[in-house]
């Protein structure tokens, strides 16, 4: 089966469940919905815009700079989305905190960025980030998801017009799991998802063997 | 806060693994062997004791006072990937002079440059810190307690390995949930036994 080239960061090449990068930001905001959300659209934006930036740079710069200057131009972007934050959104940029800073190291995108450089067509360099990116913004949210719903009962979103934001589950929200919304369940759910993504993965390699032979 | 405050909160309270869930990528990377997660803890107390107060220094002696501080991402990374350098030559050096030393602590010395560990810790501890020494030994106890972190990870590994594993929960998921139960564990140094210990 070939799938395409955005297709393939969302599940079967998944960076956060099967490939395990980018964790430490990943893990540290999965404990409300919103700031899965929100370091999800910054983590998309930065690998377009890096991945876009280092693909045609490329060639003007030597081969033993490159990877100072994608550590720079990462950080670059980074510091751009942080004040872009800061700006607009300053109660989401306070709830993120050092972590939206720490995407300028982070090994997902650094190693996107070193990886795709080489690669020869610009639009599919940038349909393999936005996958990667989706992939891991899809599964931070299934993380946080799982950790907000058990850890404080509620669904963290947005406020808009006269909708306040916050979900409340009946009955969970009174008595939650606070474990689950610790470091400790960031941890553990995290352990049980990858487990899950494994088996899936196994079953479907089983399935096709037997189809095959 | 006293200097054995500094140090106690670093290791325990916020344990960079395990309460902050920073530098999580090289720690399950050396978690197969406790030789390595002690050579992988050593070389990120190394680099964070030297990291902190020169970040420290950049923080409140140029950014602040040229009012640059929205350049801080961009100048810590710099930095920190200069002082890397700086140890990479020095673990050159080290190679020469004592090779089993440079054989236990270099290799893992690439790891703990890119990690989240270094600038994370330095993000987080030096802001709050008065002097460069305070911010060195903040460094050096963070280093500490992710030391502690993978040594003891690595133990559990080494444990499970005899036991019965359940297939699917089997290499990285089983070290994953060891870690949770590490940090539940963790949750037990918290401010107020700080506050009782250290009036």
């Amino acid at each position: 089966m070939r799938e395409g080239a955005f297709f393939r960061g969302l599940a079967r090449e998944n960076p956060l469940l099967v490939y395990l990068l980018g964790l430490c930001p990943a893990l540290a905001v999965s404990d409300l919905v919103s700031k899965a959300l929100g370091l999800g659209a910054g983590v998309i934006l930065v690998l377009l815009a890096a991945v876009a930036a280092a693909r045609l740079l490329r060639p003007v710069i030597p081969e033993r700079l490159q990877p100072l200057v994608w550590l720079v131009l990462v950080a670059a972007l980074v510091s751009l989305v942080d004040l872009a934050m800061q700006a607009w959104l300053p109660a989401l940029r306070q709830q993120l905190g050092v972590y939206l800073q720490l995407l300028a190291v982070n090994c997902l995108i650094l190693g996107l960025v070193e990886r795709l450089a080489r690669r020869r067509s610009l639009s599919r360099c940038l349909r393999l980030a936005a996958g990667q990116g989706a992939g891991f913004t899809l599964a931070l949210l299934l993380i946080a998801l799982v950790r907000e719903v058990l850890g404080s009962g509620t669904i963290t979103l947005f406020p808009f017009g006269s909708f306040g934001g916050v979900i409340r589950i009946p009955g969970l929200s009174l008595h939650p799991a606070r474990a689950v919304s610790l470091a400790a369940g960031a941890l553990l759910v995290l352990g049980y998802l990858v487990a899950l993504a494994g088996r899936l993965k196994a079953g479907r390699r089983r399935a096709e063997q037997r189809s095959a032979g | 806060m006293s200097f054995v405050g500094i140090i106690f909160t670093a290791v325990f309270v916020n344990n960079v693994v395990l309460y902050q869930l920073l530098g999580l990528c090289p720690l399950f990377a050396a978690a197969g062997s406790r030789r390595s997660a002690l050579g992988l803890g050593l070389a990120v107390s190394l680099v964070l004791a030297l990291t902190a107060p020169a970040v420290w220094a950049l923080q409140h002696l140029v950014l602040v006072p040229l009012r640059l501080a929205y350049l801080q991402t961009l100048a810590f990374v710099l930095l920190i990937a200069g002082i890397f350098q700086l140890v990479r030559l020095a673990g050159l050096v080290l190679a020469r002079l004592a090779p089993a030393a440079h054989r236990a602590l270099g290799v893992h010395l690439p790891l703990a440059a890119v990690n989240c560990v270094v600038l994370g810790s330095c993000l987080l501890l030096v802001p709050g810190l008065s002097s460069a020494g305070r911010s060195a030994i903040a460094g050096l106890s963070a280093g500490a307690g992710f030391l502690i972190a993978s040594v003891v990870l690595a133990s559990i590994q080494a444990r499970l390995r005899s036991e019965w594993v359940p297939e699917a929960m089997r290499g990285l998921p089983i070290t994953l949930v060891s870690a949770a139960l590490m940090a539940l564990g963790f949750l037990a140094f918290d401010r107020v036994l700080l506050a009782k210990l250290f009036g």
